[in-house]
């Protein structure tokens, strides 16, 4: 089994976007589950979600404490929240930053750093970011297929908004996909 | 067909599958997502029901009572306070043999407030009459509706039953869910034929008031109609098994039961996780087993009596307590093993949403196996 955490502030999608993650990753052929921190869900407070992806169906129904991969979706939660906590070695960091780093991953964990924030502003017209960071999350962890995700953005927002939504996405993807080749 | 969706969507979905004619509900978190889709399933058309919106739940579930006492399949759902509010509807609603089914969305009872889980609502509600499913996952969650509404209109029993699953932890969570297509849940659940409703050309009357030359009789009647209903729950169970290939026969099911030393008893979404500590623990060499209680009302006392027989000890989880006694299960498995030298062993735990981790489950065997019950699991004693 392997196992997502999200970490954001109320308002930013986080929870849409370990939704459409599982909604992908079960259309790739394996079974998924995602589920909120279920906190008191105020915009600007930080909030967490969750996904497991495994190839059977999963059991589990405890938070996620040592994941395999992290998204952080605004990095200004860094100094607040112990957004690193538990991440397995070999595990998979995602930042959402325009900045380099000035904290460090555990050792034996990978960063990939983006500017998702300019990529939704640029494309979508809003900061909002999860669709960028899900794009990215593909990309860096092949969990999801691109099409998968795609198809889970077609379902979920109207034609126009979803195109958008995409294209955010599929700029994320590609943006990993070149770094880390 | 097998697919994606939140546990409150799904339980929708299948609520609509079971053709309600009438709805009432009055939205509360965690179970607010249900009634919202099943209100914009009214609406689209896409659920031929008459939807009744109302001012408090105690106004829902009465509405339901009208509804069901003329004849109609009837549905509510709630959690926590919203549920406290129905307390006396919900002994009238058995009182009258009504078969109305509601979702509970298990959440914990105020004060102090808090919209998270633990089963404290349902379980308060123990005895009023109603049966009580408790689902594992959202699979479950949404075929014990169709089981519920089946064994409810049943003639030998007549009462209404609570599907509880819980709230976030289930009703929240996207999870694969193998939905009924409409002609399955039809050939498995027919249209609901009371033998006896309102109807003013024959006219009858539900509820009257009865003096103590009859209160006792129908108290005794009630009584016995949910105890009949184990073995309609059973057969109800079984053919859904047959059907679908999900068999709910079993009131309660073993998970690593035969050579099982420490007996694990759970209800609810816990099961789960229980299940994946159970595999962990036996790879370590260490004999743990399940009992998981799927139907809480009537209590399956003879079942649970024969499933813990070889047990060296029993570890009862519950995520409840009748304060100044114990967990209500734990009070129901101390009564089945009555008379056997079986120690019990009962923990409290996931009260208002405490996470339940695997390591709570292996603290909760090594107390047990340590002789030590009457705990509180988790407690973080610097804030005491």
């Amino acid at each position: 089994m392997r196992e997502l955490r999200i970490h954001g502030r109320g308002g930013q999608g986080s929870v849409t976007a370990a939704e459409l993650i599982a909604v992908a990753a079960f259309e790739g052929g394996v079974f998924s589950q995602a589920f909120p921190a279920f906190g008191v869900e105020r915009r600007g407070a930080p909030v967490q979600a969750f996904v497991r992806f495994d190839d059977r169906k999963i059991r589990l129904r405890s938070q996620v404490y040592e994941p395999d991969y992290i998204i952080v979706q605004d990095s200004t939660l860094i100094k607040d929240v112990n957004v690193f906590s538990g991440v397995k070695k070999g595990g998979i960091v995602i930042v959402n930053t325009e900045k380099a780093p000035d904290y460090k991953v555990p050792d034996g964990v990978k960063l990939i750093t983006i500017d998702a924030t300019s990529i939704a502003l640029k494309v979508i017209g809003l900061p909002i970011t999860n669709t960028s960071l899900m794009g990215a999350f593909a990309a860096a962890t092949g969990e999801i297929k691109f099409d998968a995700l795609k198809n889970a953005l077609y379902h979920r927002f109207p034609k126009e908004l979803a195109e958008k939504n995409i294209e955010a996405a599929r700029q994320a993807f590609e943006h990993v996909k070149g770094a880390t080749a | 067909m097998l697919g994606i969706t939140e546990g409150s969507m799904a339980v929708a979905e299948a609520v609509r599958l079971c053709r309600p004619q009438v709805v009432s509900a009055y939205p509360i978190t965690p179970q607010t997502h249900i009634v919202e889709a099943l209100a914009e399933m009214v609406a689209n058309g896409k659920l031929d029901a008459d939807y009744i919106t109302v001012e408090s739940e105690f106004s829902a579930l009465s509405a339901c009572i009208g509804a069901s006492a003329a004849g109609s399949r009837a549905y509510s759902a709630t959690t926590s306070q919203g549920l406290a509010l129905m307390y006396e509807v919900c002994f009238n609603v058995a009182g009258m043999r009504l078969p109305i089914v509601m979702t509970i969305a298990n959440r914990a009872m105020g004060a102090p407030l808090s919209i998270w889980n633990d089963q404290q609502d349902s379980i308060s509600l123990r005895d009023a009459g109603w049966m009580q499913f408790y689902a594992e996952d959202n699979q479950e969650a949404t075929d014990l509706h169709y089981i519920a509404y089946k064994v409810a209109e049943n003639q030998k029993v007549l009462l209404p039953a609570m599907v509880c699953f819980d709230g976030f932890i289930l009703s929240h969570t996207y999870e694969p869910v193998d939905m009924l297509s409409q002609e399955d849940a039809d050939k498995y659940l027919p249209k609901f034929a009371p033998s006896e409703r309102l109807d003013a050309a024959d006219p009858v009357s539900f509820g009257m008031y009865a003096t103590p030359e009859y209160y006792l009789e129908f108290r005794y009647e009630t009584d016995k109609a949910l105890k009949d209903a184990k073995s309609v729950i059973r057969a109800a169970g079984a053919e859904f098994g047959k059907m679908f290939g999900r068999d709910y026969s079993a009131m309660v099911e073993g998970y690593q039961l035969d050579d099982a030393e420490t007996v694990i008893v759970a209800m609810g979404s816990l099961c789960g996780t229980v299940k994946d500590t159970i595999d962990e623990m036996r790879k370590e060499g260490k004999k743990v087993g399940l009992l998981k209680i799927r139907v809480f009302r009537p209590f399956p006392t003879e079942d649970v009596a024969a499933a813990l027989k070889g047990a060296k000890r029993v570890a009862v989880l519950d995520k409840n307590i009748s304060l100044g006694a114990k967990g209500a299960t734990a009070l129901e498995v101390k009564d089945a093993l009555y008379g056997s030298t079986i120690p019990v062993y009962d923990y409290v735990l996931g009260l208002g949403g405490r996470d339940v981790r695997k390591k709570d489950i292996r603290e909760v065997v090594a107390l047990a196996e340590q002789g030590k019950g009457n705990q509180f699991i988790g407690l973080r004693k610097e804030v005491l």
